[in-house]
């Protein structure tokens, strides 16, 4: 066992889902929220020359996936090493 | 020089700097990346990911169906990017400290059961298959363009190109091969977008010009204009589309799921050296993704301004025939345009109405693309080379997993196991060539554009292998009754529905509009429903049948941190 404890090991886990929830609030927050159910709604407001929510559906979404991804593995990192359970 | 010549020197020149690098690899192999246990980085294997993943139906596909249907065409851009983040927070990391070489073995060993390792092959074969038929057809739009035959004898030179390299092989699966496909792809993607960009709207960026105001002095953004253009020809506006958002939040979600359940994306996040490097990998993938899935929506609606233009003329009154631009008569060769002069007035009309005169492949938007807009022949030849590549690399990729799950996993390991080597190398071979074929004439009479196609594939995967791989991570008291009734019905159900309304070699039960379809959904987004049953009746089954053996449970303890993650084993 990696752990020192058992209650280790589960807040360890605990923290990883909480953040992978959280991280993937925003993920379903910008994409089927911003892109698609609310689209209508955020379409009324204008976005340097694009309507809000067409730009979610086609640009904003996107960019914001790859910096969950970032901010995922900076985050991720430094709990492995809060734990020490990280790799060489 | 004329332009067919152009396009078989750059094509060729691109054919032989991946051969050249992977002899250069090959030759620094032994020492460098096998023994130190694949010290790729993780940026190449981004790139590398990148254009693994990127196939015919993101680099010629996407952007043309975009261009016609607007703010519905969403669904592939939110779809194909968002599946990334599901990868790499719930499924890349584990599976990697999980150590296995593919999914279904991955399946195989977590549910302890040889039933649901071979219910998994299944579903792999099944999910790659449909994959490559779409790219068939998007390999056949290609070379009928630039060997200016019919798309029928394009699909078939494209079916013997692809089943020499997939035979020959070798070149797959070596990752600066693919690094140097990912540069000419995003290259020849690049080039004419920006290039477009600057004639319509002033900008360099592809992304921030699909915003901008129109050059013409009009001062109306583009977007504003094409809903315009819309508006006046009988189309939905471009910006809002046709399709019901019960629909879109399907196809969206399956494709998003789908992509973290296709066996030969996750592939790729078990060879990387470390945990770590398994999540910032699909990070990489996921930029180098980006740059072109941002671009295509500004080549959509870039493409749809220049098309109605060219076709309607600047008075909106039509072009005569006898002017025709080059383009159409370029295209129409390939009879993937059509002009039938219904009012005799010897001009053409493209509209959403009664008027319209036109019948235009969707798929052929993004090779015409620079033709329309008048770019030098080198730009129309880089983009050729862009799609060949794209299109080869993911259907070579493909049939390799089909052809070894058919001669490895079924045959050798399941129904014969006392083949030899030999045979079984001759089963793989038979298994591409099956495979070819079928896919081949799916790709001469195709259910549907290449990436409607390739969208099925992914409710395939959406509907078998993601909740098995999740509540296999997840869900510790998950069994394997419960996981091998949850794939068969996933797959049965998402199988069923598309052929019910596609009828894919069989008549179609019911006509494919959305009056007939359940909640609405289309085929393309049934995968989404299929995984809710597969979900359901997984934990329905693993409540009624016995309880996960402890070993197993402590290897899923095991899988939930980093330290000690090994190399990566085969069986």
């Amino acid at each position: 066992m990696a752990f020192q404890s058992n209650e280790l090991a589960k807040a360890y886990w605990r923290e990883n889902v909480s953040l992978m929830l959280k991280l993937l609030a925003v993920w379903f927050a910008v994409s089927f929220a911003a892109g698609i159910l609310f689209v209508d709604q955020l379409n009324m407001v204008q976005f340097f020359g694009f309507k809000l929510g067409f730009w979610f559906a086609q640009q904003g979404s996107i960019y914001t996936f790859v910096l969950l991804i970032f901010i995922y593995v900076i985050k991720m990192n430094a709990l492995d090493r809060k734990y020490d359970v990280h790799e060489d | 020089m004329d332009l067919q010549t152009l396009t078989y020197i750059v094509v060729g020149a691109t054919f032989a700097l991946y051969i050249g690098i992977a002899i250069w690899a090959r030759a620094g192999s032994t020492q460098e990346f096998y023994v130190a246990g694949g010290g790729v980085s993780p940026l190449a294997n981004g790139m590398a990911t990148a254009a693994d993943w990127m196939s015919a139906a993101s680099f010629i596909s996407m952007a043309g169906l975009i261009s016609f249907m607007g703010y519905d065409g969403s669904v592939y851009l939110m779809g194909w990017t968002g599946g990334y983040v599901l990868l790499a927070l719930c499924l890349a990391p584990y599976l990697r400290k999980f150590g296995k070489f593919t999914v279904p073995d991955f399946i195989g060993d977590r549910y302890y059961s040889q039933t649901a390792r071979t219910v998994a092959v299944i579903c792999a074969i099944l999910i790659s298959f449909t994959y490559v038929a779409g790219q068939m057809r998007g390999v056949g739009v290609v070379f009928s363009r630039f060997l200016e035959v019919d798309i029928t004898t394009g699909v078939i030179i494209g079916m013997a190109v692809v089943f020499f390299y997939a035979v020959l092989g070798g070149m797959k699966g070596i990752t600066y091969t693919q690094v140097a496909q990912y540069c000419v792809l995003i290259f020849a993607y690049m080039v004419p977008a920006v290039f477009i960009s600057i004639m319509i709207t002033g900008h360099v960026l592809p992304q921030t010009g699909l915003g901008a105001t129109l050059l013409d002095g009009s001062g109306l953004h583009l977007l504003e204009r094409l809903d315009g253009l819309s508006a006046e020809l009988g189309f939905a506006a471009y910006t809002e589309g046709t399709k019901s958002t019960a629909d879109i939040f399907a196809i969206t979600a399956a494709l998003m799921v789908g992509t973290a359940g296709l066996p030969h994306v996750i592939v790729r996040f078990f060879t990387v050296p470390r945990v770590k490097d398994a999540r910032i990998s699909a990070g990489w993938a996921l930029i180098f993704i980006s740059i072109l899935y941002t671009t295509a929506p500004a080549i959509g609606a870039f493409a749809r301004y220049n098309m109605i233009d060219t076709i309607n003329g600047p008075d909106a009154q039509g072009t005569l025939v006898a002017e025709a631009p080059t383009w159409i008569k370029n295209w129409e060769k390939t009879g993937l345009i059509k002009h039938e002069d219904k009012n005799g007035d010897g001009r053409m009309f493209y509209s959403g109405d009664e008027r319209n005169e036109m019948t235009i492949d969707r798929d052929i938007m993004v090779l015409a693309n620079p033709e329309i807009a008048q770019l030098p022949d080198w730009v129309i030849a880089l983009v050729a080379a862009g799609g060949i590549a794209a299109a080869l690399s993911t259907a070579a990729g493909l049939l390799l997993v089909i052809s070894t799950s058919i001669s490895h996993d079924l045959l050798k390991r399941n129904l014969m196991p006392n083949i030899t080597d030999k045979q079984e190398l001759l089963a793989a071979r038979g298994a591409a060539a099956v495979a070819i074929v079928i896919a081949g004439y799916l790709g001469i009479n195709p259910p549907g554009f290449v990436a409607e196609v390739v969208a099925f594939a992914f409710g395939l995967a959406a509907a078998s292998f993601f909740p098995a791989i999740i509540l296999g991570i997840f869900y510790k008291k998950m069994n394997k009754e419960g996981a091998i009734a949850g794939m068969l019905a996933g797959i049965i159900f998402t199988v069923g529905y598309i052929l019910y309304f596609k009828g894919i070699f069989i008549t179609p039960f019911a006509e494919n509009k959305p009056e007939n379809w359940l909640f609405g959904i289309s085929p393309e987004g049934i995968g989404t429903v299929g995984m809710a049953v597969n979900f359901v009746v997984a934990y329905a089954v693993s409540k009624f049948t016995k309880e996960v053996p402890q070993d197993v449970q402590d290897i899923v303890e095991q899988i939930r941190f980093p330290k000690g993650a090994g190399e990566a084993q085969s069986h």
